[in-house]
């Protein structure tokens, strides 16, 4: 063979490769949702969204999980956005180029991506040990820690995208600084902001690692934010490990709804960034 | 002429102190972050305390692990943490580098989008539903058809051959390094794309002015000038590994001891705190949990803290998708 067909051979090969690898990635992809819609439908009916979590044996459904889960989520993000979205226009606006605001995006993208269960040590060191128990407020905290980093993070960079001879022309009117973000860059950033926010709920509503220790689990209804609640991802866990068909066929079905609802949030949070004006 | 109207004093002021209050308010909410890092360092180390005092630096050296006579020792956990995180990126890194070349040099653009968004999907799937998954589909293919594969093939080999022997449980230290490989693709894939997207078109180029082939711009190119950044992507996938609690606590076995087979149960520092805290009973016993966590925190922050810092260069814009 000549060296240009050496050359060329190379070339086709690894390109070929790098197709397959993708190729095993997506398949990866499908190989886990169609495992989870094969066995999580068969679970799938009204009484999965009616009914408690059942004792072993006896059929029942998710409700106080899917209820737990909700609440905490929504606590989570209640909590952690706003502060989020604070620390993210002090980032883009305020400090962008005091010095300390290096130091503080720096911390923020090690928080990004430091590993959760920490949080839920640290959460449990924080709450659980001063207030006695476990209890749902104590999981809303840690999923509001989770949520933070990733606000933080998408709101600089969305803020970062409004031109900037938006904000001149506000403050050539004459506006004070915090008139020219509450009413001129927050609007123009809006679907960048909601895009952020949506993939923090995205990003909280599926972690399991801090909750095991904080909102810990309930096998009835409970809607005292002080006290244990059940939630679907520590469901998940321990009714899959367990040996009850009823148990294991019910976190099947839990873990497709929750794939399902994390999958939709992720596709919906593109499709806004992509028609917003704050789009990249 | 008098077209400017003269704002009011008392106006002027109230304007003055809103701009304070909210000047104040975003400061306070950055610092907060800070703060938060600052809290979780501290806390686990007030945590892990007793645990530190107690067995001093044994706790790192010794693999007992026994809650019924008090004695523990941190070695069967951090060595499972850092072999099934070892693990993974040898079998993610060559996987993404492929992902992350198609989807910058080969894939047509209509194909671009659709493949990288699915690959991001890929990334959002809780971990839990990894477990899960790997714990029953994974591991029974890896037992019945991969095991005995590598036990036949590799076990009498001198030197690694240890590494494939005995039993094929199916769950064990080589199906939770699977697992975390899969978790960890999307990430250093998405990193490694928007890293090769920086290279400017003009060196790319002029390699193929020169007659270069595809791949020969991108082995020559591409990777030198991205060097910095696809480390950066592939310690961030690390970062990620160490940390990962569920989906290793669903295949790893649970075992606090260090087999020679990678085919034996193990465990990993995540896996142990996610399986015993909530029914670890007695002080030292917790101590010695969170004292684990601390050592995580101290393994994950610096590995974290140096690949960031390998990404700064690229800026901040590149990389929003992690």
């Amino acid at each position: 063979m000549s060296r240009r067909a050496i050359r060329k051979f190379i070339n086709l090969v690894a390109l070929g490769l790098s197709g397959l690898a993708t190729a095993v990635g997506l398949f990866f992809l499908g190989a886990i949702l169609w495992t989870l819609i094969r066995s999580g439908v068969a679970g799938m009916s009204l009484q999965l969204f009616t009914a408690m979590t059942p004792p072993p044996g006896s059929s029942g459904g998710l409700l106080n999980a899917i209820y737990g889960s909700v609440v905490m989520t929504v606590i989570g993000i209640l909590i952690g956005g706003p502060i989020g979205v604070l620390a993210g226009t002090y980032l883009a606006e305020y400090g962008r180029t005091a010095r300390v605001s290096i130091i503080i995006r720096f911390v923020n993208d090690v928080l990004l991506s430091a590993p959760s269960i920490i949080v839920g040590l640290f959460v449990y060191e924080l709450l659980v040990i001063r207030m006695g128990h476990f209890s749902a407020i104590a999981g809303a905290v840690a999923l509001a820690i989770i949520a933070i980093p990733v606000t933080v993070r998408t709101t600089e960079d969305m803020l970062g995208l409004v031109p900037q001879g938006m904000k001149d022309a506000s403050t050539a009117m004459g506006a004070y600084h915090w008139r020219t973000i509450t009413s001129v860059i927050y609007p123009a950033a809006r679907s960048g902001i909601v895009t952020g926010l949506l993939l923090a709920v995205a990003r909280i509503s599926g972690e399991t690692a801090p909750l095991l220790f904080t909102a810990l689990n309930n096998q009835f209804w409970s809607s005292n934010i002080a006290a244990p609640i059940a939630n679907l991802p520590v469901v998940i866990f321990q009714f899959a490990l367990s040996p009850y068909p009823n148990w294991q066929q019910l976190a099947w079905s839990g873990a497709l709804l929750i794939t399902v609802s994390i999958l939709i949030l992720s596709i919906a949070a593109r499709i806004v960034v992509s028609r917003g004006a704050g789009g990249r | 002429m008098n077209t400017v109207a003269a704002i009011e004093p008392a106006q002027a002021s109230a304007q003055r102190l809103r701009e304070r209050v909210f000047h104040g308010a975003t400061f306070a909410a950055a610092l907060l972050v800070l703060a938060l890092l600052g809290g979780v360092a501290i806390s686990l180390l007030v945590g892990a305390w007793p645990a530190f005092a107690h067995f001093k630096l044994g706790f790192l050296t010794r693999e007992i692990w026994n809650p019924v006579t008090d004695q523990f020792g941190a070695l069967a956990p951090v060595y499972g943490t850092l072999v099934t995180s070892f693990l993974a990126l040898l079998l993610a890194i060559p996987v993404s580098f492929g992902i992350a070349i198609f989807l910058t040099e080969l894939a047509p653009v209509w194909l671009k989008r659709p493949v990288g968004v699915a690959i991001e999907l890929l990334a959002a799937v809780p971990s839990i539903i990894y477990g899960i998954w790997g714990l029953f589909v994974l591991a029974p293919v890896l037992q019945r058809h991969v095991q005995p594969w590598l036990i036949d093939w590799l076990g009498p080999l001198p030197l690694i051959g240890r590494l494939f022997q005995g039993p094929p449980y199916g769950i064990g230290v080589l199906t939770a390094s699977f697992v975390l490989a899969i978790m960890v693709i999307p990430f250093i894939s998405a990193v490694m794309r928007d890293v090769f997207e920086t290279v400017p078109d003009v060196l790319k180029e002029s390699g193929y002015g020169l007659g270069a082939t595809t791949w020969e711009v991108i082995w020559q190119v591409v990777v030198p000038y991205t060097r910095t950044g696809m480390i950066g992507g592939i310690m961030l996938g690390l970062g990620r590994a160490l940390g990962e609690t569920m989906a290793v606590t669903f295949v790893i076995g649970n075992a606090h001891r260090i087999g020679s087979s990678l085919l034996a149960p193990g465990t990993t520092i995540s896996a142990s705190i996610a399986n015993e805290f909530a029914e670890a009973v007695g002080d030292l016993y917790t101590s010695s949990l969170v004292a684990l966590g601390a050592l995580l925190f101290l393994i994950t922050f610096a590995v974290i803290a140096a690949a960031r810092l390998m990404l700064l260069r690229l800026g901040h814009k590149a990389l929003s998708s992690v």
